[in-house]
C-alpha cells in the first residue's frame, strides 16, 4: 500500500516558542506521514497543537516560533529552506484551507480576483485568462452562476460558498498536499456535509493527499483513511481509521469517541472528559494525559510515555494502552 | 450612491444655513458694532446723527430681520461690503481662499504621502528600528507647537542659510513661479511636519492591525511575496478607517492655517477671518467663517464617499 | 430547590406563541428610492413551551431560528402575533415584570461576557437591575451558582479573559441562572465548544434543569446534540415551521424530509467514509425571495408538482395524531 517514499514525512516536529525566558513547546516531537492521493484526519482539542503542526508545514509559523525536525515533502527536506523556496512551495504544490472563511477571505477584494491571484503568481497567467480561470474553479467547486459571483465579495456569499471559494483558491493550482483546518466546523451540518462530499469528489479528480484538521471525531471520520490524535502537543495514538473506531487505544481517543453526542441514541448522561487541555505553561511531567486520565496511576506521572506500535500501523503512546 | 450625494448636499446646505444664522447670532454679541467705530473716529458725530446712520444700516432693527435681510442679499449673491476693505466680500475672500487652499492642499498630500511611507515602515516590524525612529518623529510632530516650529524654521532657512524667504507671498516685482514658490515653501513644510505626526501614527496603528488578520494570513498561504501582501492586501484595508480620519481632519488643517498665515505674513483665510474679527468686519467675518464651515462639511462628505469607495460592505444610500 | 418536576403533558404551557411573525425592512429604503424590500424571517410561527420541558429549535443559518429566539427572550418585538407567559399576553409593561423569568444564553462565550467584568460582577448583574437582594445576599448567591455550574470558588474574582470557552460557557448559565427563571432561551450555546466540552456543558443543563424544573429553548442546528436534551423538537425551515414533534417519535422516524436530511447531515462514528450525492444539494433561499409553494421544494429530493404550487399545512403526520409536519407527502 505504502509507496517507496510518501508525499510527506514528518519526522520529530517541534515548535518553539520562548516565553518570559522559557522555551514552550505547543508542538513537540510530531512524527507521521502521508502517502499521495490519501487522507489523514488529525484530531484533538483546542490547544493540541494541531493547527501549530499544519502551518509548520507551510512555514507559516509567526515571527519568534522556532521550527525544528524534518518535513520530507516530495523528498526534499523543507526546514530550513530559504524563504523564496517556501513562497514557491505555498499555494503552489501545498494548499491550506482555513476554518472561518469570512475572515480568511480578504473583505475588500472581490473572490474572482483572490482566486486568479494565485495563478497570475504561479502558473505565470495574465490576469484576463487567471480570471477566466478562476471562473472554471468556481464552477467547479459547486458555485452557480460562477461568472457573476467571481466578482462579488465575501461578504455577499453565503458561508457555504465562501468555504467553496476558499477550497477553490486553494485547489487552483492542483496542489499535491491541501491542508484543511477546521474548515466545517463554522458551517451548518447540511453545508459540513456537502463541504466534505466537495473535498473528496475533488480529491479524486485532483489526487491530493488531504491533511483535515478537527476537533470532531465524526466529522473526520467521514473522510479520513487514517487517523492522528494529538494531545497537549503530542501525538497520542495514530493508526487507520476503521482500527481506531474498532480498537482505540489511549484512553483520550476512547474519550474523544464517547463523547460524541450520537444522534441515533439518547443518553441520560454523557460520558465526558473531566477538565480541560492544560495550558502551554503547565504541561505535566510525565503523560501530559494523566491529569484527565481515568487509568492514570504514580507512574504514569512521572514518566512520559512513548508513541509505540501495539499493531501494525497502529501507535499509542500510553503505559496502559488496550485496557 | 447619486441619492446620497444629493441628500448630504441638502444636508450640508441646511447645516450652514443653521451656521450663518448662528455666527450672525454670535458676531451680533460682540462688543461694539460697525457705527461704534465709526463714531470712534468721528468725534464731531451727534446723536441724531448717529440715529440717523442706525437707521441707514438698518441697525437699529431686531437681529432676526437684519438676518433675514442679509439672507436674502446673499441668497441673490451678494454677501455685503467689506468695511475695513471698502470692496465687495467676495472680492477680498477670493485671493484670501486661493492662497489657504493651495497651502493646504499641497501640505495635505505631501504628509499623507509622509504618512503612507513612514506608517507603512514602521508597521512592517513593530518594535524594530524603523518603528522607533518613526515614532520618535511621529511624536515630535503631534508634542511640537506650530508656531514653534514655524521660528525654528525661519531661523534656520531664512535667517542662518539665507536659502528661502522669511515671510510675505512673493517679492515685490517678481510673480515668477519659482518665487511663489520660494515663499511657499517654509508654510507648506511647517504645515506637513505639523500634521505627518498624528496621520502617521493612525497609518501605522492600521496596518499592524491589518497585518494580524486571518485574511493575511490566507494571503501568506498562496506563496505571495511581503510587497504585494502589503501593497495589494494589507494597505487597501488599512485605508478604511485611515482615509476616514484623514478626510475629516483636513476641516482642522483651516485652523491650523492661521498660526502659519500670520508667522509667515501670508494673506489666508486663517489672518482674514481673525483680523476681520478684531476690527468688527461683519460681513467679512461671517461669510469667511462659512466658507470654513463648508470646507469641513465637504471633506465628511469627501469621507464618507472614500469609505464607501474602499469598503465594498458599506453601500451609500 | 425544588423536587424534580412531574412533567405532565397536560400542563399548561409556560409560554405560548401565536401566528408570530419577524419581519425586517431591510436598509436601502430612502427618501429617493421605493419602499424597503422586506425579510420575512419569521412566517407564523405557533409553539408552547411547558413547564420544566426542552423545546429544540432547530434549524440552518438564515431559518429565523435565533430571531425567534430573540422574540420569545423578549428581546424583539414580533411583527404579527401575540406571545403569552404563563396566559398573560405580553406587552412592554407586562415584559418589565418578566423580565428575569426569561433569560438568554449566546453562542459566543467570548463576546458575551463583558471583558472588564470579574466574574462575581457579571453574575450579579442582572440582581443588581432587578434590585433583588442585598450586596451581601448576592454575593453568597454568585457563590452558590458559581459552584453549581462546577466552576471553583476562586472563579469569582476572576476575568472571562482567564477562562476557557466552556468554562466562559458555564459563567454565562450562572449569570442566567441568577434571577432564579423559569425560562431559558440557549442560542446556540455549545456550537462554539469543542465536542469533547460540548458534553460537559449539555451534562450541566440537564442537570439544572432536574434540580430547579425550568424549561429550556434549547436552538441548535446539530441534532445529535438536540436529541440527548431535547423532549420536543420544532424545525425551523426559512422561518417556517415544517415539523413539531415529540423527540423519539422525530428521531425514529422524522416526518419531513427535511428533518431527515438534517439528521443524515449529523457526521456518525462507523459509517467510513461519506458517500458521494447523499447530503442535501444546494442552500436555503433567500428570505428576501422564498419560493412559492412549499419553501422546502428547490431542495426536496420528493419533490412533485403540487409542491411547486400549493404550500402545505401543518398537520398530524399518518398515525401520530401529535407529530406534526407541513408536507404533502409527510411520513
Amino acid at each position: 500500500m505504502s509507496v517507496a517514499t510518501p508525499l510527506l514525512q514528518v519526522t520529530d516536529l517541534t515548535v518553539g516558542f520562548r516565553i518570559d525566558g522559557q522555551v514552550r513547546k505547543p508542538v513537540q516531537g510530531i512524527s507521521y506521514s502521508l502517502d499521495a492521493g490519501r487522507t489523514l484526519g488529525v484530531v484533538g482539542e483546542s490547544g493540541c497543537g494541531k493547527s501549530l503542526t499544519a502551518l509548520a508545514l507551510l512555514g507559516l509559523i509567526p515571527a519568534p516560533g522556532q521550527v525544528t525536525g524534518s518535513v520530507r515533502f516530495a523528498g526534499a527536506e523543507l526546514i530550513g529552506q530559504p524563504e523564496a523556496a517556501w513562497r514557491d512551495l505555498r499555494g503552489n504544490r501545498v494548499a491550506m484551507v482555513f476554518q472561518e472563511p469570512m475572515t480568511a477571505l480578504n473583505p475588500v477584494m472581490p473572490i474572482g480576483t483572490q482566486i486568479a491571484e494565485v495563478m497570475v503568481l504561479h502558473q505565470s497567467l495574465a490576469w484576463p485568462e487567471a480570471r477566466d480561470a478562476a471562473i472554471g474553479l468556481l464552477e467547479a467547486v459547486g458555485i452557480s452562476s460562477p461568472r457573476q459571483r467571481a466578482a462579488s465579495y465575501p461578504h455577499q456569499l453565503s458561508g457555504g460558498m465562501r468555504q467553496r471559494a476558499m477550497i477553490a483558491m486553494a485547489l487552483a493550482c492542483r496542489p499535491a498536499l491541501l491542508v484543511a483546518d477546521e474548515p466545517t466546523t463554522a458551517l451548518d451540518v447540511t453545508i459540513q456535509a456537502q463541504i466534505i462530499e466537495l473535498m473528496q469528489e475533488l480529491q479524486s479528480e485532483i489526487g491530493m493527499a488531504i491533511q483535515f484538521i478537527s476537533h470532531n471525531l465524526a466529522v473526520v471520520s467521514e473522510l479520513a483513511d487514517e487517523i492522528v490524535v494529538m494531545y497537549a502537543g503530542r501525538i497520542v495514538e495514530r493508526a487507520p481509521a476503521a482500527t481506531l473506531f474498532d480498537r482505540p487505544a489511549h484512553p483520550y481517543t476512547k474519550g474523544l469517541i464517547a463523547t460524541l453526542p450520537d444522534p441515533d441514541r439518547r443518553q441520560a448522561r454523557l460520558p465526558v472528559i473531566q477538565g480541560g487541555v492544560p495550558r502551554i505553561d503547565a504541561f505535566a511531567v510525565g503523560c501530559r494525559f494523566a491529569e484527565r486520565c481515568p487509568l492514570a496511576d504514580a507512574h504514569c506521572r512521572s514518566v512520559e510515555p512513548t508513541l509505540d506500535p501495539l499493531e501494525p500501523e497502529h501507535w499509542a503512546a500510553c503505559f496502559k494502552a488496550g485496557q | 450612491m447619486a441619492g446620497f450625494v444629493l441628500r448630504r448636499s441638502l444636508q450640508a446646505l441646511l447645516v450652514l444655513w443653521v451656521m450663518s444664522f448662528v455666527i450672525y447670532g454670535l458676531i451680533g454679541l460682540m462688543p461694539g458694532d460697525p457705527l461704534d467705530v465709526m463714531i470712534a473716529s468721528n468725534p464731531g458725530a451727534t446723536p441724531e446723527v448717529v440715529a440717523h446712520l442706525r437707521a441707514i444700516y438698518g441697525l437699529d432693527q431686531p437681529m432676526p430681520v437684519r438676518y433675514w435681510h442679509w439672507l436674502l442679499d446673499a441668497l441673490h449673491g451678494d454677501f455685503g461690503f467689506s468695511r475695513t476693505h471698502s470692496e465687495p466680500v467676495l472680492t477680498v475672500l477670493a485671493p484670501a481662499l486661493a492662497q489657504t487652499c493651495k497651502l493646504m492642499l499641497i501640505s495635505f498630500g505631501l504628509s499623507v504621502v509622509l504618512a503612507f511611507g513612514l506608517g507603512v515602515a514602521a508597521a512592517r516590524k513593530p518594535g524594530g528600528w524603523v518603528d522607533g525612529f518613526v515614532s520618535l518623529f511621529a511624536f515630535a510632530g503631534i508634542s511640537v507647537p506650530v508656531f514653534w516650529l514655524a521660528l525654528i524654521l525661519i531661523i534656520v532657512f531664512a535667517v542662518q542659510l539665507h536659502w528661502l524667504p522669511a515671510s510675505g507671498m512673493g517679492t515685490v516685482g517678481d510673480n515668477g513661479f519659482i518665487d511663489q514658490l520660494r515663499h511657499l515653501t517654509l508654510p507648506v513644510l511647517t504645515l506637513t511636519l505639523a500634521s505627518t505626526g498624528q496621520f502617521t501614527r493612525y497609518v501605522r496603528a492600521a496596518m499592524i492591525e491589518t497585518m494580524r488578520m486571518d485574511f493575511i494570513r490566507t494571503a501568506r498561504a498562496k506563496g505571495l511575496g511581503e510587497g504585494r501582501l502589503v501593497l495589494r492586501h494589507a494597505l487597501r484595508n488599512a485605508l478604511i478607517p485611515v482615509v476616514t480620519i484623514m478626510a475629516l481632519s483636513f476641516g482642522t488643517l483651516f485652523s491650523g492655517a492661521l498660526v502659519t498665515e500670520t508667522m509667515f505674513a501670508q494673506w489666508g483665510m486663517g489672518k482674514m477671518i481673525y483680523d476681520a474679527i478684531l476690527a468688527n468686519d461683519y460681513n467679512l467675518a461671517l461669510v469667511g467663517l462659512l466658507f470654513a464651515t463648508l470646507v469641513t462639511l465637504l471633506s465628511n462628505l469627501a469621507a464618507d464617499l472614500a469609505y464607501g469607495w474602499l469598503d465594498p460592505r458599506i453601500s451609500l444610500k | 430547590m425544588t423536587d424534580a418536576p412531574a412533567i405532565t403533558r397536560g400542563d399548561a404551557p409556560i409560554l405560548e406563541i401565536d401566528r408570530i411573525s419577524v419581519h425586517f425592512p431591510l436598509a436601502g429604503g430612502g427618501w429617493f428610492s421605493g419602499p424597503a424590500p422586506m425579510l420575512r424571517a419569521v412566517e407564523n410561527v405557533s409553539l408552547a413551551i411547558r413547564p420544566g420541558e426542552t423545546l429544540a429549535l432547530v434549524g440552518e443559518s438564515g431559518s429565523g431560528k435565533s430571531t425567534l429566539g430573540q422574540v420569545v427572550a423578549g428581546l424583539r418585538e414580533p411583527t404579527l402575533g401575540t406571545l403569552k407567559f404563563h396566559g398573560v399576553p405580553m406587552g412592554k409593561a407586562e415584559w418589565r415584570a418578566a423580565r428575569k423569568a426569561i433569560q438568554i444564553v449566546f453562542q459566543d462565550p467570548f463576546s458575551a461576557l463583558d471583558p472588564r467584568m470579574p466574574v462575581s460582577d457579571l453574575i450579579t448583574e442582572p440582581l443588581k437591575i432587578q434590585r433583588i437582594g442585598s450586596a451581601a445576599e448576592r454575593r453568597e448567591r454568585a457563590a452558590s451558582l458559581v459552584a453549581q455550574v462546577g466552576l471553583p470558588l476562586d472563579a469569582l474574582n476572576r476575568y472571562p479573559h482567564e477562562f476557557s470557552g466552556g468554562q466562559r460557557q458555564r459563567i454565562a448559565i450562572a449569570r442566567a441562572l441568577a434571577p432564579d427563571p423559569s425560562l431559558i432561551v440557549a442560542d446556540e450555546p455549545l456550537s462554539a465548544l469543542d465536542v469533547s466540552i460540548q458534553s460537559q456543558v449539555l451534562n450541566l443543563m440537564k442537570g439544572i434543569q432536574e434540580d430547579r424544573g425550568l424549561s429550556y429553548l434549547f436552538i441548535s442546528h446539530d441534532l445529535a446534540v438536540v436529541n440527548h436534551l431535547a423532549d420536543r423538537v420544532a424545525v425551523l425551515y426559512l422561518g417556517r415551521l415544517v415539523e413539531l414533534a415529540e423527540r423519539a417519535s422525530l428521531f425514529a422516524q422524522p416526518s419531513h424530509p427535511y428533518t431527515a436530511a438534517l439528521l443524515d447531515a449529523v457526521p456518525r462514528i462507523g459509517r467510513g467514509r461519506r458517500r458521494r450525492g447523499r447530503s442535501l444539494s444546494g442552500e436555503m433561499p433567500s428570505p428576501l425571495n422564498p419560493p412559492p409553494g412549499c419553501v422546502f421544494h428547490t431542495r426536496c429530493p420528493k419533490v412533485q408538482a403540487i409542491c411547486k404550487t400549493t404550500p402545505p399545512m401543518l398537520e398530524a403526520a399518518p398515525g401520530r395524531p401529535t407529530h406534526l409536519a407541513a408536507c404533502h407527502f409527510k411520513e
